[in-house]
């Protein structure tokens, strides 16, 4: 049964697969010719390609959405910069910093003057920064990610409500088995049944949103391949709900087995109750670490490998990288899928150790306890 | 050749990883094999586990990283 359902999820993964990998293969030729091109019109002009810059433009998050660059000009989308500075809130749009991030164009605004150094904004001159509000690649990678997840939803929603009886299809029949996952083998096994409805939303909510996003961040052209998920701050903020849900539902028993572990010697007590606090922290902090690492991680991997060809400055690389960067990106599917799982099942579980009630027969030599 | 003795850090660390997961994946094959009725509850208590010990070969990435 397990497996049927988990074989149906293999499955729905490998659905949108040729479609990535159809554009994924263009997507890499463009930059490729463009570059080129370019080299051959202005060599001395074009510096010595750089692998780790490259790549952390890439992955970094930016004040406008690079798109690709053709004869040698960057087609870009730009976002507006919003800041709130000493003289309150100052907006307007990263295309007046001329695509230099390198601190040398100072863009006027609201009385005052700011620099762009590797994407942070400093006032000119100066090594201060203002707040920094604006609606950013990664941000507005969040918006799209979050309008995908509404479209389904809502008309899978609205498919249920017209036709409550007969069997899901469409839409509704592709994310039926996915919901059933999520709540049958990942929360029903780590919560009691007592607190399921609880929390099921949450980790649905969770689940869909880190998938969906590790998907969108695979799409090698506009609307996807920022490397949201690889952002250590969205991750941050998803480990602290986690962090914040499970000690707001902690019971008693459940703040007991922290600060004053039952059934082990009086003088283990106390370092026990330090390590199961430091424990508390590190289990959000590692879900945190393992989804930025695991997405990051893709996204270098499968940029180093079409950086082959450049590196090497040879066409004849090119097939050899294709199929490395197919097989990445077969992989980075699958990872992109397994990381939602394992950050909503360590979350479920987590969860579920937070609610749980023991029985006095559990801890039957446990004295003073209960 | 130029290069970060991090890459070298991270290199260990994978080394480490490689042998947890591949003994994780062997001993999940045995398992399975022994009772195969059991495969769904194997595989997911395999996947947990390679991804605990993927993270630590992940924090080596992230350190070499940050350099």
């Amino acid at each position: 049964m397990v497996l049927r359902r988990l074989l149906t999820l293999f499955a729905a993964f490998t659905l949108p697969l040729a479609g990535t990998f159809a554009s994924s293969t263009e997507e890499h030729h463009a930059p490729a010719e463009a570059v080129e091109g370019h080299a051959a019109t202005a060599q001395e002009a074009e510096a010595e390609f750089n692998l780790n810059e490259m790549i952390m433009h890439h992955i970094a998050d930016s004040h406008g959405w690079h798109i690709l660059d053709w004869n040698g000009h960057a087609v870009s989308i730009p976002l507006p910069v919003i800041l709130w500075t000493s003289n309150g809130l100052v907006v307007f749009s990263s295309a007046e910093f001329h695509h230099d991030i390198e601190g040398h164009h100072v863009v006027a605004a609201g009385g005052l003057q700011f620099v762009n150094k590797h994407e942070k904004i400093y006032y000119a001159g100066t090594e201060d920064k203002p707040i920094d509000l604006s609606i950013t690649k990664n941000v507005l990678a969040l918006l799209v990610g979050a309008v995908v997840l509404l479209l389904i939803f809502f008309s899978a929603a609205r498919y249920y409500a017209k036709n409550t009886n007969a069997a899901p299809r469409g839409l509704a029949g592709f994310v039926e088995p996915l919901i059933l996952f999520v709540r049958d083998d990942i929360a029903r096994g780590a919560i009691p049944e007592k607190h399921l409805n609880r929390f099921v939303p949450y980790l649905l909510t969770l689940f869909f949103f880190i998938w969906v996003n590790n998907l969108l961040g695979l799409v090698p052209f506009f609307p996807g391949g920022a490397n949201l998920t690889g952002n250590i701050a969205v991750t941050f903020v998803l480990a602290v709900f986690t962090l914040v849900i499970t000690n707001v539902n902690g019971t008693k028993d459940y703040w007991m087995h922290i600060v004053w572990m039952p059934g082990v010697p009086t003088l283990l007590k106390p370092i026990l109750a330090l390590i199961e606090l430091i424990g508390v922290f590190t289990k959000p902090f590692s879900l945190m670490i393992r989804l930025f690492a695991n997405i990051t991680a893709g996204h270098i991997l499968v940029l180093s490998l079409v950086s082959l060809i450049f590196i090497f400055e040879s066409v004849w690389i090119s097939p050899g990288s294709i199929i490395l960067t197919l097989f990445t990106s077969t992989l980075e599917l699958l990872v992109a899928a397994l990381q939602a799982y394992v950050f909503t099942m360590l979350t479920a579980m987590s969860f579920g150790a937070a609610v749980e009630e023991h029985h006095h027969d559990d801890h039957a030599h446990a004295e003073g306890h209960h | 050749m130029t290069g970060s003795i991090a890459a070298i850090g991270a290199g260990l660390a994978v080394i480490g990883v490689g042998l947890g997961i591949g003994r994780i994946g062997g001993q999940a094959m045995v398992a399975i094999a022994r009772q195969p009725e059991a495969t769904g509850k194997i595989q997911t208590a395999m996947l947990i586990s390679a991804a605990f010990i993927e993270g630590v070969g992940l924090f080596g990435v992230v350190v070499s990283l940050l350099k």
